[in-house]
């Protein structure tokens, strides 16, 4: 109990940087998500064939696996070439890899929910002489944004709990955070315990606010 | 008006329609019947390249439609098209879904646009639900909205699928109202329709089609009263 007290300013400090690290990786991840997602729906090759390949070996492939690739892989690959060494930002590689990571999984939740709107929805704005861009920002994206939510909020949820494997490239996140305290005064029960109930805290309240922009996006389908 | 030589489309191996042609005058109301799976809905997606055409030609107002080189979207801006299923835009209210196509595609202020709303929804009867959104109206005022958003574009030509079949029996009247209307003020329309009644009454020619070709044409007279080929008698007295 009294390591737990004493570890919680330092785990707090680590859980302002999950947040950082969620959050731009969440931003970024979106802008990724959607170019990728229309891409894969799009019927011309050269947008649709890079989507998927991006799509099928991100989520076939183990997020701990591509940290490691991007933070020891690259610099390892361009001292092959050049024979030359670099380090790349612990902290940049982790934002990178991060929305590289999580852009796969919103690619298909955008997709998803492109896919589940009506077919009728984009004929009806085609008829009336709308380009197929217009139709989709108009009349499709916002009623997928509805639909995809849920779904979004718990790809959040997952990612900020996965950014505790950026532990292994040293950056001091939460859980990062909390196996420093550990090292140095093996009090690892109450240490992640603490770190446990922090990353609790965390999701649940990612999950409230999900569930509270879901009811309110629901209503306005239905308001007079 | 709108020229139809020989149009065939094939989805995969299935020939759905197999070479209609047809010539449909300015003003002129053209309703098409037949059984279910003739390939009504077929040609008629095909007026508006909802469906692109196997083979064939279709001109509309001169121009060659089927022609890869013209702008598909600019042609569709005076086609206007009414769906069974409504097919409004339920994030938006009536008005937004009247407005959107006037001012994103045809370039008017939102003052111009709304204005020009706010006749239609006069003329289709709806004024006081103007901010309402579509899952509170019913299914006939639904599609009377449609109507007025399809109307705001000011196309030369309306294009109904069966705009009735998915209401409420109470409600069809008040769609054929509208649609009567508008007949009335010389909109060339086409129309798919199962309301015999309403084929008889409105329109200058009725169309019978089955299995992917017209059987038969005339005038409601000649359809409805002297049926000439078996198919056309057999399908009227069944529905009839
Ligand atoms: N997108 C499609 N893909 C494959 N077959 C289709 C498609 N649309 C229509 N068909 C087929 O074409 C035939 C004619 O359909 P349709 O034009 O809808 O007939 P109708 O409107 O007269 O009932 C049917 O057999 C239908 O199953
Ligand atoms: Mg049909």
């Amino acid at each position: 109990m009294e390591h737990l007290i004493k570890v919680m300013p330092q785990l707090l400090k680590g859980a302002v940087l999950t947040i950082k690290i969620t959050s731009l990786s969440v931003f970024f991840g979106m802008l990724i998500g959607l170019i990728m997602g229309l891409g894969k729906l799009s019927k011309r090759p050269y947008f649709k064939i890079p989507a998927m390949i991006y799509i099928d070996s991100i989520r076939g492939t183990p997020l701990f696996v591509q940290i490691l690739l991007f933070y020891y892989g690259i610099p390892n690959l361009y001292f092959q070439f050049s024979g030359k060494t670099f380090t790349i930002d612990p902290m940049m590689a982790a934002v990178v890899v991060c929305s590289i990571n999580s852009g796969a999984y919103v690619a298909e939740i955008f997709r998803a929910g492109i896919q589940s709107i009506e077919r009728g929805q984009m004929e009806a704005a085609r008829s009336l002489g709308m380009t197929h861009n217009q139709a989709m920002r108009y009349i499709i994206l916002p009623q997928a944004f509805k639909r995809i939510v849920p779904p979004l909020g718990n790809e959040f949820i997952v990612l900020l709990k996965d950014t505790s494997l950026l532990s292994v490239i040293g950056v001091v996140e939460l859980t990062q955070s909390g196996k420093l305290y550990v090292a140095a005064t093996y009090a690892a029960f109450p240490v992640y315990i603490g770190v446990a109930l922090v990353y609790l805290v965390m999701t649940l309240t990612i999950s409230r606010f999900v569930a509270w922009t879901e009811r309110r996006l629901g209503v306005s389908d239905r308001r007079e | 008006m709108i020229v139809v030589n020989n149009l065939v489309k094939n989805f995969g191996k299935l020939q759905v329609l197999k070479g209609i042609t047809e010539r449909i005058k300015p003003q002129e109301v053209v309703c098409v019947i037949g059984p279910s799976g003739s390939g009504k809905s077929t040609f008629l997606r095909c007026l508006n390249l909802l469906e692109t055409p196997t083979s064939g030609e279709i001109m509309i107002d001169g121009k060659n439609i089927t022609d890869p080189n013209n702008d598909i979207n600019k042609i569709r801006q005076d086609v206007g098209m009414v769906f069974q299923r409504f097919n409004l835009f339920p994030h938006m209210t009536a008005l937004q879904n009247i407005t959107l196509a006037p001012m994103k595609v045809r370039g008017l202020s939102q003052k111009e646009a709304e204005e020009r709303a706010y006749n239609l929804l006069a003329k289709v009867g709806l004024t006081d639900k103007a901010n309402v959104y579509p899952d509170a109206l019913s299914g006939g005022q639904q599609q009377r909205i449609a109507i007025a958003r399809a109307l705001a574009m000011h196309p030369k030509i309306m294009l109904f699928d069966e705009p009735t079949s998915a209401l409420d029996p109470e409600m069809v009247g008040e769609v054929l109202a509208v649609m009567k209307d508008l007949a009335r003020e010389g909109m060339t329309m086409v129309v798919v329709t199962h309301e015999m009644g309403f084929a008889r009454e409105v329109s200058d020619r009725v169309l019978f089609m089955d299995e992917g070709i017209i059987v038969e044409q005339g005038s409601p007279e000649e359809i409805f009263n002297n049926a000439k080929n078996e198919r056309t008698k057999a399908f009227l007295s069944k529905i009839l």
